[in-house]
Formats: structure tokens, sequence, C-alpha cells
């Protein structure tokens, strides 16, 4: 592909023909703020914080799906862009719990890092805010709508694997809110638990609920390990916390890495020190359930212990 | 022959399977392909039959039946009118027919005796007897039936005299009210389908789009993109199969154009899209329309069969190896779904939500495919350039903004109901030229122009001539030509919020400016009409007016903020008012009211201390009576109740 | 188990008639809208089983026929009145009165926007702009549009209405 040549806050940039103008500022070191954008499902261009100044074109454009072009002038931070995303956050604090004292996510939350880069302490609006009940039917996600800035990441990447399209966005406008059919809590939905949406949540309102109350985001210390259980090789980080592994949480999902519960709960047996105790649903309910069981290795196991049987015999 | 169906003679050989080129130009001016006296006095009965002729002796009663006349009770005009005819044993001589909105509902039902067009206004049950026995029968005008000019108390006689139409050009209406859009018959006998065969056997799809790009034709969805150049995109782009849209979703309270020619004139759209579907090269057509138009889905499903059945819709149309065919797809509520990428993402069966442009719907629309998309009335106008040609429609407007355009002329004027002017006009010829001026005598305050993506414009800007860029730097928008008048009675701070409420319904919720922001903007205006506004709310108001329109995703949050910033701009003051001194100047935000009794009127009569449910009104029986502000909850009901119009507000 | 509405069908033809609508609309594209729709013509409303067999036979997932249902406001998940009451709040009707006009049929009703009369006789709601703006204020029952209204007139006019 023939390159193109820009000036990002002055800076000249070479990038690919096609590229997005926030992957050729990141190309050049320069920082813009995103909520919305996943490199691997692009093109939603939602939330509108990226927004860059571009002259010659109408409005401030969002940089994640604005096109760059050869000789393309780009400002990150002129006055009117910087205006807009304390807006923008101003918005989104408004409709947002003042809950990061007692947030899972503290620590690891865009929102929290972008009010702290651009300097809003608190929101100037005081209106109607969401009020819906948490969301904790499920021995494994917690979700907290309340603190979901509707960044649709969650819905893209769980429709991005065949068959599954659990959640959706329902409703419409102020009401928009990420739902299940029907609108159930997730532990009746047809949810598997993979996880991938809580992997790319940017804020707490999709948070690990076996690693609830067990640390703090700087206490913690990421290690990757991949998954064997079956041949797409998926990515999870082992959480250590004093030494001692706490829990497994997926990594963001690649392309043909579905993740899934079951290679989680295999990791989780593998690596935590204090493993959880699995569960699965049978009948509308959850119950605890043996590792075997949990990990679908009833059979081999059976298997194994009778033909080891025959050998000692 | 009655219908366009039927044939002169055997000779005609033309149906759907069996094409004639000479099909359409036959019908008004056969036969074509032969000669014979018979058949020549055919086609010109049927001709007259849909057109009298000025001298003939026979009666032809046209009666509205769109939206508002039907619900006025024209239909049951028809009923009776027929059977008050057939009583005096004129069923063979008076025919009776049904036609779209004249767009002057407000006077509805409306009825024409032709050929000499004498136009009855608000006919109810009652009148037909006498329009019968006196006029059919007697050949005497029933003159209380006449339309009376509020302003000059002149009667008219015809249609034509009428001073709201007398000031009008309309072009793209020209059918509305004066064919039946359930008969293709009419519409062909009014050069309808002329266009087409033009286009097809005259022009090449590239002499098509340069016809109608020399036209200037720009769209009148709102945007007003130009119509030639996004046809010559479509036809560039890469693709196996194309699409034409007609967006008919119109969503703009107050604006009803859209419906009026769905209702009125439905083939010219679908000629319009044909034309644009062998212009684009595509094959297949999409008509959007909303939900509440049933009668306009009713009317298009009607002319779709009626053209397939002519063959003018389906393969090889005329026998010019063009296929083409066009489904309605009816909407569901939402506004947001008249943005083009929300509407055809819509049509998919998905979620109303607009995504980023580009890809624009010319490379990338319906299912991926390109598409082009059209307003109604952009699609209506097209077949006028092509059988007039380009530069007789690039001769009317102005330099920018050529044609004419119609407007929704509604609120405080005397005549309301759907203008079409050429471009260029100024709003105050509009206001006070067609429109009569403003109502009860009252004063001119503002007009609200565009919708609610529009501005709201004071008495300095009347003057304006009315195009496209003009509008633009007033403040307000073309948009689909919604016209609200409003009078010295209406608070703009009010209207602000109207339309605010509006767009915050509607919101789609998908980006976080407008979710958000417009919630907040109204949220701060309905504090400011409810008395507790505080200084820093304009200057809040006028950030997030800002950031809203700079970063929003699509065009329902990019333009929401306008009435708020038109009204700031120009109504500055009334905000104030409301702010600072808790006041509302024009007397319509309640909780800024205060009522009090004028000692000189009242009599006494207690009617108001009996209506007030607070308690707050006392007083001796026949003496003045004082209300106390501090019990009163303003509800107004003294105001009402006092005969004597002793209550006043402030 | 016969049916809320009133309307004297029992389920069973009710699911044959949706069954007919599938069949009719099997390999058209964007059919959901449709469905749905007509489904609701059928039922008065979207039960959820219905949206289920719908995103069965269209072979979509569930949560997406759901959004849908939820993104536009003709879709109603809980039964409704016989007559829909829609009173339009648009600028034309509103700079003449609308407001007054709901007042008094919500009074009337003794329920307001978006409810339904214990008897479900009527559901009271209100519409952005019916496009009969010339006879401001306008309300819709149905498929009938009234205009000219007064407060008084409104409530007239719902007599008629069983
Ligand atoms: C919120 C919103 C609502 C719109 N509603 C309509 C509409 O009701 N009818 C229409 O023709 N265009 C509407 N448009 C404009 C369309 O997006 C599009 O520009 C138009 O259909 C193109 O046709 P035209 O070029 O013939 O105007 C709307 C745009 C926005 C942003
Ligand atoms: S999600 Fe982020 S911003 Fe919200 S409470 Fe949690 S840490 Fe704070
Ligand atoms: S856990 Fe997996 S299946 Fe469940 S909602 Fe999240 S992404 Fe979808
Ligand atoms: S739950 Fe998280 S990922 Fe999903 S939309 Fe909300 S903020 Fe985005
Ligand atoms: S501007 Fe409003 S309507 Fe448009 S995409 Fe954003 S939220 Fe939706
Ligand atoms: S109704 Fe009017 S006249 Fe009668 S007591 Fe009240 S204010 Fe006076
Ligand atoms: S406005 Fe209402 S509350 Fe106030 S005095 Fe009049 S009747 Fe009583
Ligand atoms: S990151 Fe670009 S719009 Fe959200
Ligand atoms: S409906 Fe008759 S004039 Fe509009
Ligand atoms: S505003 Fe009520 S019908 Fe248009």
């Amino acid at each position: 592909m023939p390159n193109v040549t820009l000036t990002i806050d002055g800076k000249q940039v070479t990038v690919p023909a096609g590229t997005n103008v926030l992957e050729a500022a990141r190309s050049a070191g320069i920082f813009i703020p995103t909520l919305c954008h996943d490199p691997a499902i692009p093109g939603f261009g939602a939330c509108r914080l990226c927004v860059v100044e571009i002259p010659g074109m109408r409005n401030l454009p969002a940089s994640c799906v604005t096109t760059v072009a050869e000789g393309m002038v780009v400002y990150t931070a002129s006055e009117a862009v910087i205006e807009a995303r304390r807006t923008i956050i101003d918005l989104l604090l408004a409709n947002h719990p003042q809950d990061c004292l007692t947030c899972e996510k503290n620590g690891d939350c865009r929102l929290q890092d972008y009010a702290f880069m651009y300097g809003v302490r608190q929101t100037s609006f005081h209106g109607e805010r969401k009020n819906y009940p948490l969301d904790d039917s499920n021995p494994y996600i917690i979700r907290d709508q309340n603190k979901c800035i509707l960044c649709g990441k969650c819905v893209r990447t769980c429709q991005a694997v065949p068959g599954r399209s659990v959640i959706d966005f329902g409703y419409r406008g102020f009401n928009t809110r990420v739902v299940t059919a029907m609108d159930v809590p997730l532990g009746e939905s047809e949810c598997v638990y993979c996880a991938r949406c809580v992997a790319v949540c940017p804020v707490g309102a999709l948070t690990y609920k076996p690693m609830a109350g067990k640390g703090r985001t700087w206490e913690i210390e990421k290690k990757t390990v991949t998954c064997t259980f079956c041949e797409n090789g998926c990515t999870f980080d082992l959480n250590i916390k004093n030494g001692k592994v706490i829990g497994i949480t997926a990594k963001e999902p690649g392309p043909g890495r579905p993740l899934c519960l079951k290679g989680r709960l295999g990791l989780e047996l593998l690596y935590v020190d204090e493993p959880l105790t699995p569960m699965l649903k049978k009948d509308g309910q959850f119950v605890p359930v043996s590792w075997a069981e949990a990990l679908g290795l009833e059979g081999v196991l059976s298997r194994i212990k009778e033909l080891e049987g025959k050998k000692q015999a | 022959m009655k219908s366009l169906m039927d044939k002169c003679c055997e000779k005609c050989f033309h149906s759907p399977s069996s094409p004639c080129q000479d099909y359409i130009k036959c019908r008004q001016q056969g036969p074509l392909c032969h000669d014979d006296e018979n058949c020549r006095a055919r086609f010109k009965e049927f001709l007259e039959n849909i057109h009298l002729p000025a001298d003939s002796f026979r009666r032809q009663v046209l009666i509205c039946a769109g939206t508002g006349c039907t619900s006025s009770g024209s239909r049951k005009l028809v009923d009776a009118l027929r059977e008050e005819l057939a009583r005096h044993g004129l069923q063979d001589k008076v025919t009776v027919k049904i036609t779209g909105c004249h767009g002057f509902c407000e006077q509805g039902p409306l009825m024409i005796v032709e050929p000499q067009k004498v136009f009855y206004t608000r006919v109810q049950l009652e009148d037909i007897p006498e329009i019968v026995a006196s006029h059919l029968v007697g050949g005497q005008v029933v003159e209380r039936l006449l339309y009376v000019d509020p302003a000059t108390g002149e009667k008219s006689l015809t249609y034509e005299t009428v001073p709201f139409y007398a000031k009008q050009k309309r072009l793209v209406l020209a059918n509305c009210g004066h064919i039946n859009p359930e008969e293709i018959a009419d519409y062909v006998a009014n050069d309808g389908y002329l266009a087409l065969t033009r286009a097809l056997f005259e022009m090449t799809p590239e002499q098509v789009i340069e016809e109608v790009k020399t036209s200037g034709l720009r769209g009148r969805g709102g945007a007003g993109f130009p119509t030639g150049m996004k046809w010559s995109f479509v036809r560039a782009a890469e693709g196996d199969k194309k699409y034409v849209v007609c967006n008919a979703d119109e969503g703009d309270p107050g604006a009803f154009m859209d419906r009026s020619v769905l209702e009125g004139d439905p083939h010219a759209v679908l000629e319009g899209m044909l034309i644009c579907g062998y212009a684009v090269g595509a094959d297949e057509g999409y008509i959007y329309v909303r939900a509440e138009y049933p009668l306009a889905i009713h009317r298009l499903k009607i002319a779709i069969a009626q053209a397939e059945e002519c063959g003018l819709l389906g393969d090889n149309i005329l026998n010019s190896g063009f296929n083409f065919r066009i489904k309605i797809k009816a909407g569901a509520g939402a506004f947001v779904c008249g943005e083009e990428t929300a509407l055809l993402t819509s049509i998919e069966g998905n979620r109303g939500m607009p995504r980023p442009r580009p890809p624009f719907p010319a490379q990338k629309g319906l299912w991926g495919k390109p598409t082009n998309i059209n307003n109604v009335e952009t699609f209506a106008n097209v077949p006028l350039i092509i059988r007039n040609g380009g530069a007789w429609y690039a001769a009317m407007g102005t330099e920018k903004s050529k044609g004419t355009k119609i407007f929704a002329l509604t609120g405080k004027v005397n005549n309301t109901g759907l203008v079409e002017v050429p471009m260029g006009i100024t709003m105050r010829e509009i206001i006070f030229g067609v429109g009569g001026g403003i109502r009860d005598g009252k004063k001119f305050k503002a007009v609200q122009i565009g919708g609610p993506s529009g501005g709201c414009l004071p008495e300095e800007q009347l003057d304006l001539p009315i195009d496209y860029e003009s509008l633009t730097s007033a403040g307000a928008i073309m948009g689909s030509g919604g016209l609200v008048v409003m009078d010295e009675t209406t608070c703009m701070v009010d209207v602000a919020r109207f339309f605010l409420n509006f767009t915050q319904a509607e919101s789609c919720g998908k980006c976080t400016p407008c979710r958000e922001g417009t919630k907040r903007m109204l949220e701060i205006l309905t504090r400011i009409c409810e008395g507790q506004g505080k200084e820093e709310d304009i200057e809040t108001l006028e950030r997030l007016a800002r950031v809203v329109k700079n970063t929003a995703l699509c065009g329902l949050g990019q333009t929401c903020p306008n009435p708020i910033l038109s009204t700031l701009r120009y109504f500055r003051h009334e905000y104030e008012a409301h702010i600072k001194d808790k006041r509302c100047p024009a007397h319509v935000c309640q909780a800024l009211l205060v009522y009090t009794i004028n000692p000189e009127k009242c009599t006494g009569c207690g009617a108001c201390a009996r209506a007030c449910p607070a308690g707050a009104i006392s007083g001796e029986k026949k003496q003045p009576h004082v209300i106390d502000a501090s019990r009163c909850i303003k509800c107004g009901n003294c105001m009402q109740k006092c005969k004597f119009g002793a209550v006043e507000k402030a | 188990m016969s049916c809320q509405c009133g309307c004297g069908q029992d389920d069973a033809a009710k699911k044959e008639a949706l069954e007919k609508v599938f069949e009719q609309y099997r390999g058209t594209k964007g059919a959901l809208i449709p469905l749905l729709q007509e489904a609701q013509e059928i039922y008065g409303y979207l039960p959820g089983e219905v949206m289920q067999r719908i995103a069965t036979e269209l072979k979509v997932p569930f949560s997406k026929v759901f959004g849908v249902a939820t993104f536009y406001a003709q879709f109603h998940l809980k039964p409704r009145g016989r007559n829909i009451v829609r009173i339009c709040q648009g600028t034309a009707c509103h700079v003449r009165g609308a407001a007054r006009v709901f007042q008094s049929v919500s009074e009337k009703l003794g329920v307001g926007k978006n409810e339904t009369t214990a008897d479900l006789r009527y559901t009271l709601e209100t519409v952005a702009c019916l496009g009969a703006c010339g006879l401001a204020p306008v309300m819709m029952v149905n498929d009938d549009t009234h205009g000219r209204l007064t407060p008084e007139r409104a409530a007239e006019v719902l007599e008629q209405y069983k």
C-alpha cells in the first residue's frame, strides 16, 4: 500500500494509506484518549473522546474513524479539542457514580485516568443519573450498569464469536443500556462467562467476581500465560499479589481466540493458590461442581483410572 | 378506455410482457403505431374524462381526501355527493373524484368544481344538497362556502384567485389536489412518465446526470447536497448491485410536505426514483416511510401496483432493457432514522443507530452496496427537470439554490399550510404575503425554520432571501422546510426547551455528547423556565451547545443545539429576564407568572375563588377579590373562569 | 389459554397467523422489523416468546431482537388498550394548545402518558407530529386522525371508540 504523509501537532508522520488518524498519531508517539475504539473491531466512533481538529473539516472529527490523507494537518490538543474532551468527560461523570474509592477498577480505569489527565475533578452538572440494580446474579461476573459508559466494546466482542451475541444495546437515548435478551440478569441469560467482555471494558462496569475484594490494582502484578486446553491458545493473566496467585483474568481477545470459561477455570486450578469452587448452571441454578466436571474431564478421568487400575492389577 | 391499461383496439400490443416503447406518449397523443379515427376519438375521450375541457357542459367535483381533510370528514362527502347526484339524475354528467392534499388543510374539507375551478372550503355534509341543487343543477355558486381572506374580507371564487395560492409557484405540488392519486391514468394525462420515456430513449445515463447537474437541484431532505453530484458518485461506484432509496421518514414536527406529495402525487416520486435508477445503474428501490403515515403507505402501494400492471416497474420497462422494482419499508417510530445511515441500517433490520461517514452510502450503503438516497421532494423534482430541461429549472432561484422549495407554514399566521415558492423569496413575503400575516392582529416575534435542527430568526432577518447558505449563516437551516411563526405571546426560552425536549427524546443514545449533552441542556433550560436558573447557566449552555455541535456523531446531535444558539443570539435578553429577574416577558412560563385581580374590573362575583384549587382567593361578595400570592399555585383557573377579564397575569 | 386483548382469538389462531407471516417473509432481506410489526398486529404487543420465535425463525440472536424492539417507539412489550390514543405534541400543535388537549384526555381517562386504562379500552400516548399540522391540535385514535381539537372535543371524540 502506498504511504501517506501528514502533519500531526507539527510533526511529520508517514503511515500506510488507509490508516486512521488515531493510529497515525500513536505511531508518532502522540497520545489521544479513547474509550470505545477497539482495534480488533474498529469503526464504531461513539464515545467521541478521541476528537481532533483538522482544518478544512467540519466540526471536530473522531480520530479513530477518520482516515489519513496526504498533506492532512491535525491538531490533537487545540483549545477546542481540550474543551470538547473535558466536556465529554464532565458529561460522563454527570451520569456516573462517584465511587472510585470502593471500585474494583480503581487505578486501572480509563475514565478515571482521563478525568485526572484533563483535570475534571467533579462534574459540573447535577441532574438525573441512571440507577439500575447491581447484577450479581452469577458466580463469575459482576455487572454494574451505573458505571457503564456505553462504549459498546463488550457488545461487539461478544458478537464477534459466532453463536454468542448474548448482549446487545437495548432501549434508546438517555435510557440506552447494554442488555441481555429480555433484559434478564447475566446469570439467567445464555452467557457462557467467557469474560471477553470483562477483558475489554474500559471502566468498572464489568468486573470479576472471584477477584472482588482480593486486592487493589496497584498491588497486583500480572504475568501472561497461554491456555493449553484447546488449540486456540488464548492468553490469560495470572494476578499475583505478595507472591501469591490470587486469580486468573482473560487478556484482550485476539482473532480466533474465543476465550472460554473452561480454559479460565483450568488455569485457575493450575495456578491459583487457593482456587475458587467451580460452579456450573444446572436447571437454571448455579451449583458447585467437582473440578473434573467443571473441566469436562469426568469421562477422561474415569478412563484413566480404569486403565491405571488394570496396569496395577 | 377507462384505465391506462385499456387498449384503443386490438392493434395495441403493449403489456408488461410485450412492452411498447411509445406506450406513454401514445396514451397522451395516440394512437402512434397506427392511424384510426375511432382510436383517436377513444384516446381523446380518455383524456377529456380526466381533464374536462373548459367549455364542457359536464362537471367534475374534486374532493380532497388527504389526511387533513379526511379527518375533517371529507370521506363522507364523497358518498353523500354521489347519492345526491343520483337523486337528481346527474350521475353521468358530474363525476366525483378524490384528490390528495392541497396543502390548505386548515380550510378543509376542500372541494373544487371543474372546469371552472370553483373553490369551496370547510364543506360539511349538510352543504351537499345545496351544492348540488344550487350549483350543479342551477349553475349558482354557493357563495357562503367560498374562501374569505381573513385580512381583507374578500371572497375568492376560484382556486387560482385565493391569495394563499395566487402568490405561490406550484410546480412540485402542481398535481397535488388536482389529480386522483389512486389512478395512474390521471398522472399520465398530466405528462406523467414522459420524463422517464425521454430519459430511457433519448438520453444516456450520463446525460441524465448532466441534466440534473445543470438544474442545480439540491437535496430537499435537509443538508442540500447537490443531487446530480450525488448521482454521479453512485454511478461511478464499483458494485454489481446498486440501490435507490427514497427517504420518506419526514420526522420534523411541523413539516408535512413529503406526506402531501406521497398522498397527492405518488407517481411523481416513483418516476423520480426510476429515472435515478436508470442514471446510477440500480435495479431496486426502497421507500422508507414513517409509520405515522398510513395513508401515504396505502397510496404508494396502489401506485406501485398500478405501475407494475402497466409495465412501468418490473423487467424490461417499455422495452428499454431497464429493470427496476420498488419496495416499501414502514418505519417503526424513530426520528433519527431520517438520518441516512440510520435509515439504511434500519431497512436492514437493525437498531437505527447512525454510523460514521465516510464511507458514504454512495460507496457503501444498503447491504454494503452503493446506494443513492434522496428525499421525497428531491425525487419529485426530477421528472420536472427532465421534462423541461435543467436550464429551465436553473432559471429559478438564487445563484446557489435553484428551483422552488415547499415550506410547511404553521403557527400564529393567518393561512397555514404548504407553500411552494421559488428559492430566494424573503421570509417576509412568505409570512405576510402567502401567509396573510399574523393571527389575531398580534405582533410578529420570530420564525423557527428548519425544525428541531433549525433556528429562530427575529424580525430583523425577515428580509433575508431564502437559500441554503443565507439561512445557515443566520443561524438557522433550510432543513426540511418547516416554518413555525411565533407572535409576541411566545416565550423563546420555552421554544428552545420544546425543541430540546424533542431531540433529547429522539437521540439514539450512541454517542456521548448527544446522549448525555442533550439531557443536560434540557435540564438547564427547564430549570430556567421554572425560575431556578443560575447566572452561569447561559455560559454552560453555550459551552455544551458548542461541544455537542462540534463532536456529535450524526446530524441530529450536530444540529440540535441550533434552537438554543439562535435564541441566545437573538433573544438573549429573554434568558436574562428569566434568570436574573425571575420574569417571563411573554408570560408563558408558568412558574414565573404572577396572577393578580384588577379591582377596577372585578365585580366580586366569586367565580375565581370557587375555581381556585389552592384557596388562594378571598374577598367579600360584590367586593373586589384578592389573590394571596404565597398560596397561588399558578394554575390559571381563575383567569379562565373570570367573565370580566379582571384576573391578570404578569 | 385465551388472550387478554379481548379480540376473541385464541393463542392457536394467533400462532397460526404468525406462521403464515413467517412464510410470507421467508427469504426476504431485512425482515426483522416487518416481522415485529406483523407480530404486534396479531398479538397487540410483543410477548417474549414471540420475539424468541422470531429470533429462531430469522436465525438472529434473541438479544438483537430485543434490542431492536426496545429501540423503536412503535413496539410495545406489554399489553395495550384496544384503542390507541396518540396526541400530537409537535411544533404546530404545541403552539396551538396541545398540552391542554393532553391534560384533558389524560384526566378523562385517568391515565398518564404511555399508560393503559384498567379496562384495557384506551392506551394514551404522545407523538411528535402526525403530519396534519394544518389542523393543529391533532390527535390520532387508531388509524383515524382528528383535528382542530379543543380540550372538550378531544374528550368527546374518544366516546366513539369502544
Ligand atoms: C436527524 C436527522 C433526520 C433527518 N430526517 C430526514 C427526513 O425525515 N427526510 C429526509 O429526506 N432527510 C432527512 N435527513 C437527511 C438525510 O440524512 C439525508 O441527508 C437526505 O435524505 C438526503 O437526501 P437529499 O439529498 O435528497 O436531501 C435527516 C438527517 C438527520 C441528521
Ligand atoms: S469505573 Fe472508574 S471512574 Fe467509575 S467509579 Fe470505578 S474507578 Fe471510578
Ligand atoms: S461473558 Fe462472554 S458470553 Fe457472557 S456476555 Fe461476556 S462476552 Fe458474552
Ligand atoms: S459494560 Fe463496559 S464495555 Fe460494555 S458498554 Fe459498558 S463500559 Fe463499555
Ligand atoms: S448524535 Fe445523537 S442521534 Fe446521532 S449518533 Fe449520536 S447519539 Fe445518536
Ligand atoms: S371572577 Fe373575576 S370578577 Fe369574579 S370575583 Fe374573581 S376576579 Fe372578580
Ligand atoms: S392561578 Fe390558580 S392557584 Fe393561583 S389564584 Fe388563580 S386559581 Fe388560584
Ligand atoms: S475512541 Fe474514537 S469515538 Fe470513541
Ligand atoms: S388534506 Fe385536504 S388540503 Fe391537506
Ligand atoms: S405538529 Fe401536530 S400534526 Fe404536525
